[in-house]
């Protein structure tokens, strides 16, 4: 068998025993036999030496080429193994993308909060503070202070929690802490809010909580009226419920304020149309408000003929119900996580 | 308030569809409730209405509209006996048609040989109420043959019309009811249920209201005063009148009339009474609540032939209306029977015997008028508002008298009242009136002019009005209006006192102005100093820090109940909060709400007491206030913001992936205020100390901040768990003060400078007596490596062979890095021999072997 058979013969042998390589192991076991120092391809390549001249440079061009071709066949193999592995790898295990993930644990903000947050942020943005004052109040902050007497009609409007102190209540409303900020900040002008939980002697019902919060506004100010506070509650809703809100300002009653409004926004459910939510009025209560009453003003030490001022007060339960389409206030303070979970 | 549209048109024009004046009323402050329709369709913007049809069960009143096509007045022409039926009668009824109709009734106010009544009559096919049915059933009306006879239509029963329950007998109409004219024309009518704000008492009447209709639409008022006819001898001949506490008391009126018979007021009467929601009693009676509804002056009419007989029981021989407090202790018997003690704070209407009323709240047993009354003395009078109501209070006798006098009746409508109710009586009951009035008018009504000016208009209600349109303003509210250079002097009308200062009349510019008419600005007032509240700053960082540490908000009540505090002192009931340490309620609605809390644990343990019904795993925190009186500044309680954490139940969720299922610990509320420390950059500054309190078992720790006691945290003792009915498994909680963390927001956090150099891991395991605390480890480790310590990792922690008995061995991971040069192995094995080193002399900790 003439030298180049024996290559030619070689080189079948050492692809076919490639194409029997299985893993890396039996791969490296290959390339030690054929490839490694001792190999059988670098035996070949050394019987150069061995040949006549003359047939040297045929032999090792052969040889070469032999070599060259394992080589390459060797790498072609280990990169299919290494493809076959990783194949094997990635559809070991069946997939099923429907399965549900892996959750990280969730935390809420309770609805209410959510709200005044919300609220406070679009005030802020017209250069409105938060002001917090007392839950716990006395009988001349809560009312007298506000232009509500002692034995006046008007009280009726709010029951009242008493405590056992004489002239210490839970405050029925946000607005004692207008006087508060009025006396800590005179003689500057004021533009705040004060959210807080305020209190009313009511059986709990759907419609009525005993504990609820309100977020009241105050501006004071040397020229501020009543065209103003129109203005800022428009502003406000569009903010809150989506630009083109229509507002309705009712003419209404509260002591500290005057002339006071009740405030109306087109139901945002029906759009006007009237639906069970908006009892078919189409209009839906969100607010309270008015310019600040003279005394009121007095009292917080700013002098009505110089300040004017306007207030106003919402509920954010009110608002969160209105707009998550809650039927029941109760909700709101039993902490049922049925419904805080749904926020 | 109640206002049928057809009483309210006898006092002022009324053009606009109901629909609109309902609208505009509302607008102007006299907030229509709702508006029922009797037996008229209401206008097609009514939107709830639907088609009735006949099963239908209608509900309130104005059930049904009478189709003006088959209902009608009717006139009874003739009334004879069903020839096979007791009880029935054919009554032939005149409607205006050609013919007249024959039906068949069971009505006892119709007999054999009646006529001339005018009826309700209802023709085949009209819609009515089923007055058989227990509900209000609409039903159509079908001709059919009762006993024999066809019944060719209806006399109508009140309530067969939807307009009450009334089914004893018909409707008879006024003798003047148009035969043939629809019923709905006749008898249809709109109410309107307007809510009455405090200030607006004035209202509070059919004519009240008319005038503010007139105010707002611009249309003409009708209003007479009323007159009398009177004959002698004088009212003065029968009675004095007296008002010792005129404070209470500002005038008192009244007249005498003589003669009257008791009976049934006429059907008008009746009828209004009853749109207006009252039940007509007899003629004096229903005179009385007339006039109030009318004119809103509430009236008395006392027997005067009782009172005289009181008089004379005591030698007297002419009866004195005596207005005086009560004597502390004095018996009163009041006319519903019930006897009743007296103090100085309630005003009594008196004779010379003794009381006879208690002043604007409620008449007296004894002097009530009867069937048998013949004369009686009206009183019209005028009292102070706070004190009758607080009387009505007291005593707990609420009326429409003592809603109008506890708001304010000014005494001016006084005599008013007592003309329209004495000529009234004197129609009614066939009566006379005796000449004159007994007048006792100590404190004459003042009349209060206040100054407005278009300046005042634009400052507070930001519209420029000239003084024309100012004036022509107040003069349609019946102000009396003068000029003084530019200020406008208003006086408001006598039946109003709710005007005393400036900002009434704005007010009132602005309500008739139209608050829609008002412009809408933006503020254009200097901007105030701007500051921020980093209390609620804080208050919201925190609750973002741990709504991402996946906790839920809550927010509890801030009521509870002592014994719920107590539960929290399962070993020691006695060491629990005494009730002088709570903001108390005086009067709450329950016992489980009838204090203010002092923390927020007890309320998280109502919490989790309530939701473990529904899940077995919470994770909630609430941000709040806790009330110490204790601490309080004078009678306020103190008012501490303070923050709660409480978890339990499985740390992840049981899934298909198989979590981590073990029942949460103390560790993990640990590890959320570890969490929040260090996102406020505090961490530096908290320790905790093994410290437990009342409501923790022994895993509890104190939390403090710069040696200063912030906190808690523990696992609840399982007793309280118990107590709060909260299940097997551990129910971890922390309560902290938050206002000591408001420095830590107002401080940036300063970047500390990033390494480029490798870092190199040392692992340590270190034996040490069980006393020692692992935070006081980690801390030596942290001194004794200083800066090129980067990360310090308590990664076990281990108890048993081979160590030996009341040791521990901790294994930490230090990484070690410094940011100037890279770190050597030999760096790191000669800090790790300075940690060992100093461990060891200060602790007695050994290298544990590997």
């Amino acid at each position: 068998m003439s030298q180049h058979q024996e290559l030619i013969q070689l080189q079948a042998q050492a692809e076919n025993e490639l194409a029997d390589a299985r893993d890396e192991k039996q791969l490296e076991a290959w390339r030690i036999k054929w490839l490694g120092r001792k190999g059988l391809v670098p035996a070949a390549v050394k019987q150069i030496g061995s040949l006549p001249k003359e047939e040297r440079a045929a032999y090792g061009q052969a040889v070469n080429r032999l070599k060259q071709a394992v080589q390459a066949a060797f790498e072609a193999r280990r990169q299919q193994l290494r493809e076959d592995a990783m194949a094997a790898e990635l559809y070991a295990e069946g997939f099923d993308p429907t399965l549900p993930g892996r959750r990280p644990q969730i935390g809420r903000l309770h609805p209410s909060s959510a709200t005044m947050r919300e609220i406070a942020h679009i005030f802020a943005h017209m250069g409105f503070e938060v002001y917090t004052a007392r839950d716990v109040e006395t009988d001349e902050y809560n009312f007298q202070l506000l232009n509500f007497p002692k034995g006046h009609p008007a009280r009726e409007m709010q029951d009242t929690f008493h405590t056992t102190v004489p002239d210490v209540l839970l405050r029925t409303h946000t607005s004692p802490g207008q006087i508060r900020v009025m006396r800590e900040r005179y003689p500057e002008p004021i533009r705040v809010i004060l959210p807080g939980k305020c209190y009313r002697y009511e059986q709990v019902t759907a419609r009525s909580e005993m504990m609820f919060h309100q977020v009241e506004g105050l501006v004071v100010g040397k020229n501020i009226t009543f065209a103003d506070l129109k203005g800022t509650l428009q502003a406000f809703v569009d903010q809150l419920f989506g630009e083109g809100r229509q507002l309705r300002f009712r003419a209404s009653h509260f002591p500290f304020t005057e002339p006071s409004a009740e405030v109306d926004v087109d139901c945002i459910l029906c759009g006007g149309k009237g639906c069970r939510v908006c009892k078919y009025t189409g209009w839906l209560e969100i607010l309270g408000c008015g310019m600040v009453h003279p005394n009121v003003l007095r009292n917080g030490g700013y002098d009505p003929e110089e300040w004017s001022g306007y207030a106003f007060g919402m509920g954010p339960e009110r608002i969160a119900m209105l707009l998550h389409g809650v039927d029941d206030i109760r909700y709101f303070f039993s902490n049922d996580v049925r419904f805080l979970e749904q926020f | 308030m109640r206002v049928p549209l057809s009483w309210l048109k006898e006092y002022v024009d009324i053009t606009l569809p109901v629909d609109e004046l309902e609208e505009r009323l509302t607008l102007a402050g006299l907030e229509v409730a709702n508006v029922e329709y009797i037996g008229v369709e209401p206008p097609a913007s009514v939107r709830f209405k639907k088609q009735i049809k006949p099963g239908d069960v209608v509900t309130g009143n104005g059930r049904i509209a009478w189709d003006k096509e088959k209902i009608f007045v009717g006139q009874v022409v003739n009334v004879e006996k069903h020839p096979d039926a007791d009880r029935l009668t054919l009554v032939t009824v005149d409607y205006g048609a050609e013919e007249t109709l024959t039906v068949v009734t069971g009505a006892p106010n119709l007999k054999p040989g009646d006529s001339g009544q005018k009826v309700a009559f209802a023709t085949a096919g009209a819609m009515l109420i089923d007055a058989y049915a227990d509900a209000f059933k609409v039903r159509k009306l079908k001709p059919g043959k009762i006993r024999g006879i066809l019944s060719q239509g209806m006399v109508c029963s009140e309530r067969e019309l939807g307009l009450s329950d009334e089914h004893e007998g018909i409707i008879l109409l006024p003798d003047d009811a148009p035969v043939g004219a629809p019923l709905a024309d006749y008898l249809g009518d709109v109410v309107f249920d307007i809510d009455i704000t405090p200030n607006m008492i004035r209202i509070a009447s059919i004519i009240g209201v008319a005038r503010e209709v007139a105010a707002i639409t611009g249309a003409d008022l009708h209003i007479t005063m009323p007159a009398w006819q009177t004959s002698p001898p004088p009212a003065d001949d029968y009675a004095d009148v007296e008002i010792i506490d005129d404070d209470l008391c500002h005038r008192y009126t009244a007249s005498i009339i003589r003669d009257v018979s008791v009976q049934p007021s006429p059907f008008w009467m009746q009828h209004r009474l009853k749109l207006i929601g009252q039940r007509p009693i007899s003629n004096l009676v229903d005179v009385t609540n007339y006039v109030m509804f009318e004119w809103g002056q509430p009236l008395h009419a006392f027997d005067y032939d009782k009172l005289l007989a009181r008089a004379k029981a005591i030698g007297k021989d002419k009866v004195k209306i005596i207005v005086r407090r009560a004597n502390d202790g004095e018996k009163f018997t009041t006319l519903d029977g019930v006897e009743r003690t007296l103090d100085a704070d309630v005003l009594m209407i008196c004779d010379e015997a003794g009381p006879i009323a208690i002043g604007g709240v409620m008449g007296g047993l004894e002097t009530e008028v009867s069937d048998e009354t013949r004369n009686v003395l009206l009183e019209s009078a005028a009292f102070e508002f706070i004190n009758v109501r607080q009387t009505a209070k007291k005593l707990k006798l609420p009326s429409e008298a003592a809603y109008r006098f506890s708001r304010g009746v000014p005494p001016r409508l006084n005599p008013i009242g007592n003309v329209r109710g004495a000529q009234l009586m004197a129609d009614l009951g066939g009566g006379d009136i005796a000449q004159g009035m007994i007048d006792d008018y100590p404190r004459p009504q003042p009349v209060i002019e206040v100054p407005v000016t278009a300046r005042d208009v634009q400052r507070w209600l930001g519209i420029d009005l000239s003084q024309d349109e100012i004036i022509d303003i107040l003069q349609r509210l019946e102000f009396e209006t003068r000029v003084e250079d530019d200020v406008i002097w208003g006086a408001a009308p006598w039946y109003r006192l709710d005007v005393s200062i400036t900002a009434d009349v704005l007010e009132e510019i602005a309500r008739i102005y139209g608050y829609d008419a008002i412009p809408e600005t933006l503020l254009a007032d200097e901007l105030p100093p701007q500051r921020r509240n980093w209390a609620w700053e804080l208050e919201e960082r925190l609750r973002d820090i741990l709504v991402a540490a996946g906790l839920q908000e809550t927010i509890n009540y801030s009521m509870t109940s002592i014994e719920n505090y107590r539960k929290t002192f399962p070993d020691n009931p006695e060491d629990a909060p005494g009730p002088e340490m709570f903001v108390t309620l005086a009067n709450p609605l329950s016992q489980e709400r009838s204090v203010m809390r002092r923390c927020l644990g007890v309320s998280a343990l109502e919490n989790l007491q309530r939701n473990l019904r529904y899940t077995d795993r919470m994770a909630v925190f609430e941000i709040g206030l806790g009330y110490r009186p204790e601490l309080g500044d004078g009678v306020l309680p103190k008012e501490i913001r303070l923050l709660a954490i409480a978890l339990t139940g499985p740390r992840e969720p049981g899934d298909w992936l198989q979590g981590d299922d073990s029942p949460i610990d103390f560790f993990d509320a640990k590890g959320v205020l570890e969490a929040l420390f260090e996102r406020l950059g505090a961490s530096d500054d908290v320790e905790y100390r093994a410290e437990s309190a009342h409501i923790f078992g022994p895993k509890a720790a104190g939390v403090y901040l710069k040696g200063q006691k912030i906190g808690n945290v523990g696992e609840v003792h399982p007793k309280v768990r118990e107590a709060f009915d909260l299940g097997d498994r551990p129910v971890a909680l922390a309560g902290l003060q938050i206002a000591p963390l408001i420095p830590y927001i107002q401080t940036k956090k300063k970047l500390r400078a990033i390494s480029n150099f490798p870092a190199v891991k040392e692992d340590i395991a270190l034996v040490v007596d069980e006393a020692i605390p692992a935070g006081k480890v980690a801390a030596l480790i942290r001194q004794t490596a200083g800066a090129n310590l980067k990360d310090i990792r308590l990664f076990d922690v281990y108890r048993g062979d081979p160590i030996p008995p009341g040791k521990k061995s901790l294994a930490f991971s230090l990484t070690f890095q410094s940011p100037v040069k890279t770190l050597t192995d030999k760096d790191a094995s000669k800090l790790r021999r300075k940690i060992v080193g100093r461990l060891s002399r200060e602790i007695g900790a050994e290298l544990r072997e590997a």
